[in-house]
């Protein structure tokens, strides 16, 4: 059991991306998860449906849609060849826009939850020693919802990661590009290399294994400690 | 006089507050009533944590409702103690004092962070986290926080409501230093008539949302027709100045407005104030000087009014002596039997007087 050079390019590729794709999430889930959080416009529930449907849609599906909407007769398509990007299907950049909002669900809601635990207290004290909105924001909101962003980045890392159908729908199999690693696993079986696939395979799920138990080991010191708790 | 004028209307589901109020800019202010009249609600207006649509409030000259002016709460120079400890849990005792010390006015500084934390007693703490400090602890540590946003005006909601009797007893001497110590108006929020005995300088008495009385301390205490429905606990508080000891009784001689009266002494300094609570029941009435009885303070005095008690067979007698206004409670027969009437001379035998 060997990686061979392929294999560790859509390892190297794998982790850019997820790399790339977690912090793109976690600005902008964070914002959503505040707004989510703390709205009362009616429109919350159709955002956190809108958010919430990669869980339950087809890779398929989500991916068939960003193909043709990201495509040159798709909105998005026309918009990035106006600008002058050329189209996105095919393209790291489109695997990018596909994982973010793939996982976005992943993020956001943690998030939600730590900022909803939070209640409405701590910024009522925070106001009272004079901090603005933004203040609020950065100082407490943010720091007391620390287990829910950690969670969040682990997570979004994690399922960036173990994508398959989408990125087979939006990305092909570009060595180099876009051939990450779930798809080069799929190509050694293809090949009937069940060896090489193996490896890759155990890499997968030892990886996976390590991120959820480091998950759980990290998680929540309660987020309602002695301090500040919703009434 | 320098003021704080509110008029507030804010409707909920269940609760409608309709007050208007208006308060010394000086001194220790209680909002008193039982749970569900109001006096939170009332509270956070002035501090703007909430925004009734119909409302006015004006500090000192300054407008911070009127209107549609409506400045938000983290521009109106107040701090606010909650009921419930809220010290940020991500930071540190001194975290907490920091997140305060670097958000208050550049310029006015009158409380240095020593100040805050002598007074406070908390010098020891400061390198806690909120978790390892007990309940009382974290409530002084909340009040320092609040000291060093250098309001202007101190708000405070029953900040002792959550602590037990013992933890109570260990931070309201803080109270008491603060009030002598600082010059801020505070407006507390109280439903014991304990801490309003202690602390109170003006009293506002409210009742459904709606403010049912009004005025220094005396004058509301001794007003016999009180809303307050203190029952048990009605009587009056009075101002005193410890004249001499007798060391031999173990008690000391304390001079109010009006009259002496022997108390027993626990150690205070010739010269010291002290503030003594006399309850209606613990006053009985007697035309007669009596000199062979045990009780100690025996005062003259005359009938201002009386009212029957909401218990029928009770009357309430508001008592002048000098310039000061004792209440006492008797049996509606005993008030027959001494043929009591306005104006009328009369001893008021003083059963206990307690030092608060």
């Amino acid at each position: 059991m060997q990686f061979t050079p392929d294999d560790l390019t859509a390892i190297r590729l794998s982790l850019t991306l997820a790399a790339l794709v977690t912090a793109l999430l976690l600005l902008i889930g964070t914002p959503i998860a505040w707004w989510l959080a703390t709205t009362r416009s009616r429109l919350r529930n159709v955002i956190s449906a809108v958010v919430a449907l990669p869980i339950v849609l087809p890779p398929s599906v989500l991916g068939f849609y960003l193909l043709i909407g990201m495509g040159p007769e798709g909105p998005v398509g026309k918009l990035t060849e106006a600008l002058g990007i050329g189209t996105l299907p095919f393209t790291f950049g489109g695997l990018v826009v596909a994982s973010v909002i793939y996982s976005l669900p992943f993020v956001v809601q943690p998030i939600q939850n730590a900022m909803e635990a939070l209640g409405r207290r701590p910024l009522e004290v925070a106001a009272t020693l004079r901090a603005g909105p933004w203040d609020r924001f950065l100082n407490v909101v943010l720091p007391q919802s620390r287990p829910g962003l950690l969670t969040a980045a682990v997570l979004g890392f994690a399922h960036t990661i173990g994508e398959f159908g989408v990125v087979l729908m939006i990305g092909g199999n570009i060595p180099g590009e876009t051939r990450v690693v779930s798809v080069q696993i799929y190509d050694h079986v293809e090949a009937l290399s069940y060896g090489n696939a193996h490896a890759l395979s155990l890499a997968m799920l030892v990886f996976s294994f390590l991120v959820l138990l480091l998950m759980y080991t990290l998680h929540p010191r309660a987020v309602f400690s002695a301090g500040v708790h919703p009434r | 006089m320098s003021t704080i004028r509110a008029s507030f209307n804010l409707d909920f589901a269940d609760f409608t507050l309709d007050a208007e109020l208006e308060l010394p800019c000086q001194g220790v202010s209680v909002l008193f009533g039982p749970s569900g009249s109001g006096k939170t609600t009332l509270l956070r207006c002035i501090a703007g944590l909430e925004r009734p649509a119909n409302g006015e409030l004006h500090f000192n000259g300054d407008t911070w409702q009127a209107g549609k002016t409506f400045l938000p709460a983290h521009k109106r120079p107040v701090g606010y103690v909650f009921q419930e400890a809220s010290l940020f849990s991500h930071l540190s005792a001194r975290g907490n004092l920091d997140f305060a010390v670097k958000r208050a006015p550049a310029r006015d500084k009158p409380i240095a962070f020593e100040q805050a934390v002598e007074l406070l007693g908390i010098g020891h703490l400061l390198e806690r986290r909120p978790e390892q400090l007990s309940g009382g602890e974290r409530q002084r540590v909340a009040i320092a926080r609040a000291l060093l946003i250098q309001p202007r005006l101190l708000l405070m909601d029953e900040p002792l409501a959550a602590l037990d009797q013992r933890r109570k007893q260990e931070i309201l001497p803080y109270l008491e230093r603060l009030k002598r110590e600082l010059e801020l108006p505070i407006i507390y929020v109280s439903h014991s008539a304990d801490e309003v005995a202690r602390l109170a300088d003006y009293l506002v008495g409210l009742e459904a949302g709606r403010v049912v009385a009004a005025g220094p301390l005396a004058e509301t205490l001794s007003r016999l027709d009180s809303p307050l429905h203190l029952g048990e606990d009605a009587g009056v508080v009075l101002e005193g100045l410890v004249l001499a000891r007798e060391g031999k009784w173990n008690l000391v001689r304390v001079h109010f407005n009006g009259g002496e009266l022997w108390v027993r002494d626990n150690g205070y300094r010739i010269g010291s104030q002290l503030r003594v609570r006399i309850l209606a029941r613990d006053i009985s009435l007697a035309g007669q000087r009596h000199t062979d009885t045990s009780i100690l303070n025996i005062l003259p005095a005359t009938v201002d009014s009386i009212a029957s008690d909401e218990d029928t067979g009770q009357a309430l007698v508001r008592l002048r002596v000098g310039n000061s206004l004792l209440v006492s409670r008797v049996t509606r027969r005993s008030a027959h039997a001494l043929g009591l009437r306005e104006g009328q001379p009369i001893w008021a035998q003083v059963k206990s007087v307690a030092v608060i």
